[in-house]
């Protein structure tokens, strides 16, 4: 009977799929026709006229139809048959036995971690690995660490922050600035920008913190903003929108300098010709020690009552005050501590660059950093880690991709699409798991098993 | 926040007075005064919209009353009067503690988290408000430890220890009930607030529940509950306290509240001059009492 | 004073625009409580869909009298923006609808991206200038106000008004209503919930389009990064009315107009936005739900 009415769908459902398929062509159609079909550019008179691309529009409605159809006719028909084959069944994804990779998984990334500058100086050389230890390294990882720092305000206490960046930016500028005016050095600085970024988060989330859900949200943002325009006006200081450049490079904890000309080099000291690859390695280690520092700081005192008050806090407010929980001073705690690791990546950031500017403190950067924690699955440490190679390393990639230029001719640039497809793969990665990549919480404590909680009992608070 | 010493009688742990609310035009609590006595179950019951809920929320610090004084007497002397302390102070200082009508568990925390997170305020004294926790000193282990076996106690009590491990949001409606129950005490409450605990339940769990409570009372704790069930109330309560349209209309004995004439009105919705028709019928003996 | 009226003035043009583009906000969070993130960059294919219009106009109308060709941009922005907003819901929204709270911020942020992205890729990066559509310019005591500014004025109130006949006159505001209270009720009451919610997604396209073309039209030059500070300001004053209330909207609108035209016009251009965002985090913080909104009643 299955094999009958199978036969007998078959027809319409090909029937329905032509007919969407020929619908979204036209939606396509009219939606591309004027920002596909139609390109507007600037004569040398610097007059702005147009010309039409009807082959490009042609590619958009194309694309959109064959699209449709697809879905419609076989990818759909075939998820709905999967889902209904496992219902069928009874076997759920939840009892498959985990394999060994599975399991070690963390020891595995940490010892790559670990491995990973050597590994890269090994097969591209040392020029060559300058590349993969900085622009995929150690960029990956302060996106790890900001949306780890994050994560305690937005995965573990339920609070919608969309200006951490701000914290960011009082890290960084604090490092720059008291390193160029006081000349103090990075491992001073480190913590002191920590500090401070969690006191700005303490007087910046003090008044706000009474706020429910958008309306904090759209306050944090604000205060983003707020922030990054300081720094844009307020010229004598932090000299606008140039920026402050020739900032100090962290030390060899004092003991040896990574500055080209001075006389207790690193590179001179070691016997190592001179190259920056070494400072760029010195510094991975010091990203990837903040970033574990940041993970291990999150485990403990999710194992802690601030912890587990932040937890219950994400899952209903009125519960934790009826339990004579002090539900502001609770929020204020998640919200300096987050601030603080955003402000300890801000200074290792500006060490790193030797450049600030207002220009990397945009909104963007909050979203990209709330979206990695989101699309990892909120609270999950693993799953923000995955988000965060996945994205900022898969745009990184994009940069790379120097044969798309023999596919597209010489005029493409890989990069001008990087944004484009960040923002395509959010959306992607979201409909596709609402969740996150880790949509499982794990338990702080057990009395017989530890048994991970489905992500469909988990909250993600409203305040 | 502790105030001078009143003229209470020892045995009364919370006493209400002129407690008025408004909301609004609306008077939702008119001058309402009972007292509840220590270790007993004290019941306030009261037709739908009576306004009991919001006596609660009174008492428990989630409103504000407009008028009126609410003293709680701790078993140390202490006297806190409610409307003045903080809402998380009411549980923290005043040793009040409450359930919800609408159940409020931390539904993806796990049971034995969900007890945990109500042990806060021992543990972070504990753990040195989270700093000497970090370091990983031996005080707050210990205090962690006897965290668990609080907790285990109360799940022994609510037959939920084989459920420790599961989210609370996993739970049936009944053990959702006796968890958020046990997650109240784990506070280490002196009074125990319950805003309707048997709604919802069948009479099997309803019979569980009133073993609980009594033996939670038994153990010291007074009770404040808030019941649509009459024969949970009948059948436990020391104490009962009638509402109807914010005022109080009756208080005694369960027995002394069955056969009140205004309460048997307010619950059968008749008029005033019925009321009195009952009352006459009652004293000359035609209707027996308790078959209203 | 006459400096004072003709910074009134200003700040009256600014604030209509910001309303228009308030009221998608408002209305998309009322009914689907979200924060359409995407919605600042309908703003901003608005304004390129009137741009092109515009430029096509030109070409092969020369001669067309103003007033036909701004009808015809302000109408084609309207449909386009209609019909991409519809789009986006279809796909990025709508499956997510009902959902974990964060997943549909995150689509609306990625689509944000996407779509200011996406003009930079099609139309370029660069500034697009068009010469002024509407330079009339009247002259009273020492106030100059120009024709734009009163057209801007008079076509948000006409847009105001037939917005507020739609919402609380017809069928279909009332089911926009309905739904905005209980969306489970009225679907089961028999409103066509999701064409409800398309319809509301359409129909703040159609006023951020109008918003984009007068925004154009104002300021003449058009750029794929317009649909940010615009949309951040628009958002902001959908919050400090109130989000969910449509009055709410228009007077958040109008008010941050006010303070950017007389802050600039008295203390200091550069923080202007800083004093935006400033009076909302203030009027937060006494009034948590904003000026015009319904306290939020903490249900025990």
């Amino acid at each position: 009977m299955a094999i009958a009415s199978e036969n007998n769908v078959q027809p319409d459902v090909m029937a329905k799929a032509i007919k969407e398929a020929v619908f979204a062509g036209v939606v396509a159609f009219c939606m591309f026709l004027l920002f596909v079909g139609i390109e507007t550019y600037q004569d040398i008179n610097n007059q702005l006229v147009w010309r039409t691309r009807w082959g490009l529009l042609a590619v958009f409605v194309a694309v959109a139809v064959v699209g449709r159809f697809v879905t419609v006719a076989f990818i759909k028909p075939h998820l709905d048959k999967r889902k209904l084959a496992k219902a069928k069944t009874g076997v759920l994804d939840i009892s498959e036995e985990k394999s060994f990779f599975h399991k070690h998984f963390l020891k595995i990334a940490l010892v790559f971690l670990l491995c990973y500058p050597f590994l890269a100086m090994m097969i591209f050389g040392r020029q060559g690995s300058l590349k993969y230890v900085d622009n995929f390294g150690i960029q990956i990882l302060i996106y790890v660490m900001l949306a780890w720092g994050l994560n305690i305000v937005v995965g573990l206490a339920g609070l919608l922050d969309l200006g951490y960046v701000a914290f960011y930016a009082v890290g960084a500028y604090s490092y720059a600035l008291l390193s160029s005016y006081f000349g103090f050095s990075f491992w001073l600085l480190l913590p002191m920008a920590g500090i401070l970024a969690a006191l700005w988060g303490v007087i910046l989330g003090f008044p706000v913190l009474r706020l429910r859900g958008d309306y904090l949200a759209i306050v944090t943002l604000a205060f983003g903003e707020i922030i990054r325009l300081v720094l844009i006006n307020w010229t004598d200081v932090t000299r606008g929108t140039f920026g402050i450049s020739g900032i100090a490079k962290a030390s060899f904890f004092g003991i040896w300098s990574f500055d080209v000309g001075a006389a207790n080099n690193f590179n001179k000291a070691w016997g190592l010709p001179s190259s920056s690859v070494y400072y760029k390695m010195f510094l991975f280690y010091i990203i990837l020690a903040l970033c574990m520092l940041t993970a291990y700081v999150t485990i403990r005192l999710r194992r802690m009552p601030i912890g587990r008050a932040w937890e219950a806090l994400r899952e209903d407010e009125i519960a934790c005050r009826s339990l004579g929980i002090n539900t502001v001073a609770t929020k204020l705690t998640a919200f300096a501590t987050g601030a603080m690791f955003g402000g300890f990546a801000g200074s290792f950031f500006a060490a790193r660059q030797g450049f600030v500017s207002p220009e990397s403190f945009v909104f963007l950067e909050s979203a990209v950093i709330l979206a990695i924690v989101v699309l990892g699955g909120m609270g999950s440490l693993t799953g923000i880690a995955i988000a965060a190679v996945v994205m900022v390393g898969g745009t990184e990639l994009l940069r790379e991709m120097e044969f798309l230029k023999h596919v597209f001719g010489p005029d493409f640039t890989p990069e001008l699409y990087r944004m484009l497809l960040f923002g395509l793969a959010m959306i992607i990665v979201m409909l596709f798991k609402p969740r996150g990549f880790v949509g499982t919480r794990e338990p702080t404590a057990f009395l017989k098993e530890r048994k991970a909680v489905s992500g469909s009992f988990t909250k993600e608070g409203h305040g | 926040m502790a105030t001078g010493t009143t003229t209470m009688a020892k045995d009364t742990i919370l006493k209400v007075e002129h407690l008025s609310m408004k909301f609004g035009g609306l008077m939702a609590i008119n001058d309402f005064s009972f007292e509840a006595k220590r270790g007993e179950i004290t019941a306030l019951i009261g037709p739908n919209g009576a306004g009991k809920t919001t006596v609660f929320n009174c008492i428990t610090g989630f409103y504000k009353p407009t008028m009126g004084m609410l003293t709680l007497n701790r078993s140390n002397g202490k006297e806190f009067l409610l409307e003045r302390l903080r809402d998380f102070e009411i549980n923290k200082v005043a040793g009040v503690s409450r359930t919800f009508q609408n159940i409020r568990l931390f539904s993806g925390l796990t049971v034995l988290e969900n007890l945990l997170v109500a042990q806060h305020n021992v543990l972070m004294k504990a753990s040195g408000f989270t700093i000497l926790g970090l370091l990983g000193l031996p005080t707050y282990k210990n205090a962690a430890k006897a965290a668990i076996e609080k907790a285990e106690y109360w799940l022994e009590k609510a037959d939920l220890t084989d459920r420790a491990d599961d989210p609370a949001g996993d739970l049936s409606y009944g053990a959702q009930r006796r968890l958020e129950i046990a997650r109240a005490m784990c506070t280490g409450p002196e009074l125990l607030c319950l805003d309707e605990p048997a709604a919802g339940l069948n009479p099997k769990e309803s019979l569980t529940l009133n073993a609980l409570l009594r033996g939670i009372r038994d153990e010291g704790t007074s009770l404040l509950l808030i019941e649509h069930d009459m024969s949970v109330v009948m059948e436990i309560s020391d104490h009962v306290v009638v509402l109807e349209y914010g005022q109080k209309i009756s208080d005694g004995t369960p027995d002394h509240v069955k056969n009140d004439p205004k309460v048997i009105a307010a619950y059968l919705g008749v008029e005033d001059d019925e009321v009195e028709e009952i009352e006459e019928k009652l004293d000359k003996g035609i209707i027996e009492e308790g078959t209203v | 004073m006459e400096y004072f009226i003709q910074q009134l003035a200003n700040g009256l043009t600014l604030g209509s625009i910001y309303g228009l583009v308030a009221i998608g906000y408002t209305m998309v969070y009322g009914i689907i409580g979200m924060i359409n993130f995407a919605h600042g960059d309908i703003f901003m294919l608005g304004g390129f869909a009137a741009l092109i219009v515009f430029l096509i106009l030109t070409t092969f109308f020369a001669g067309i009298p103003v007033a036909l060709a701004l009808l015809v941009m302000l109408i084609v922005a309207m449909l386009m923006t209609g019909l991409w907003n519809w789009t986006i819901e279809r796909i990025a929204y709508r499956p997510l609808r009902g959902s974990f709270r964060l997943a549909p911020l995150i689509t609306a942020i990625g689509m944000s991206i996407v779509l200011s992205n996406f003009i930079q890729v099609t139309q370029g990066p660069r500034n697009k200038p068009i010469p002024p559509l509407v330079t009339e310019v009247y002259h009273i005591g020492n106030i100059t106000i120009s024709l734009k500014q009163i057209l801007i004025v008079v076509i948000t109130s006409i847009l105001l008004f037939a917005f507020w006949y739609i919402v609380n006159k017809t069928p279909l505001g009332r089911a926009q209503r309905a739904t905005e209270q209980d969306r489970k009720m009225a679907a089961l009451l028999g409103v066509d919930v999701d064409k409800t919610i398309s319809i509301t997604f359409i129909m703040g396209a159609a006023l951020a389009a109008v918003a984009g073309s007068m925004y154009l039209m104002y300021y003449g030059v058009a750029s794929f990064n317009d649909g940010f500070i615009p949309g951040v300001k628009a958002f902001t004053a959908a919050v400090l009315g109130g989000i969910g209330s449509l009055p709410g909207a228009v007077l958040g609108g109008l008010l941050i107009g006010l303070i950017e035209s007389l802050w600039s016009a008295y203390f200091s251009i550069a923080y202007k936005d800083v004093a935006t965002f400033a009076i909302l985090a203030i009027v937060l913080i006494f009034k948590p739900t904003g000026i015009l909104g319904r306290p939020e009643v903490e249900k025990v």
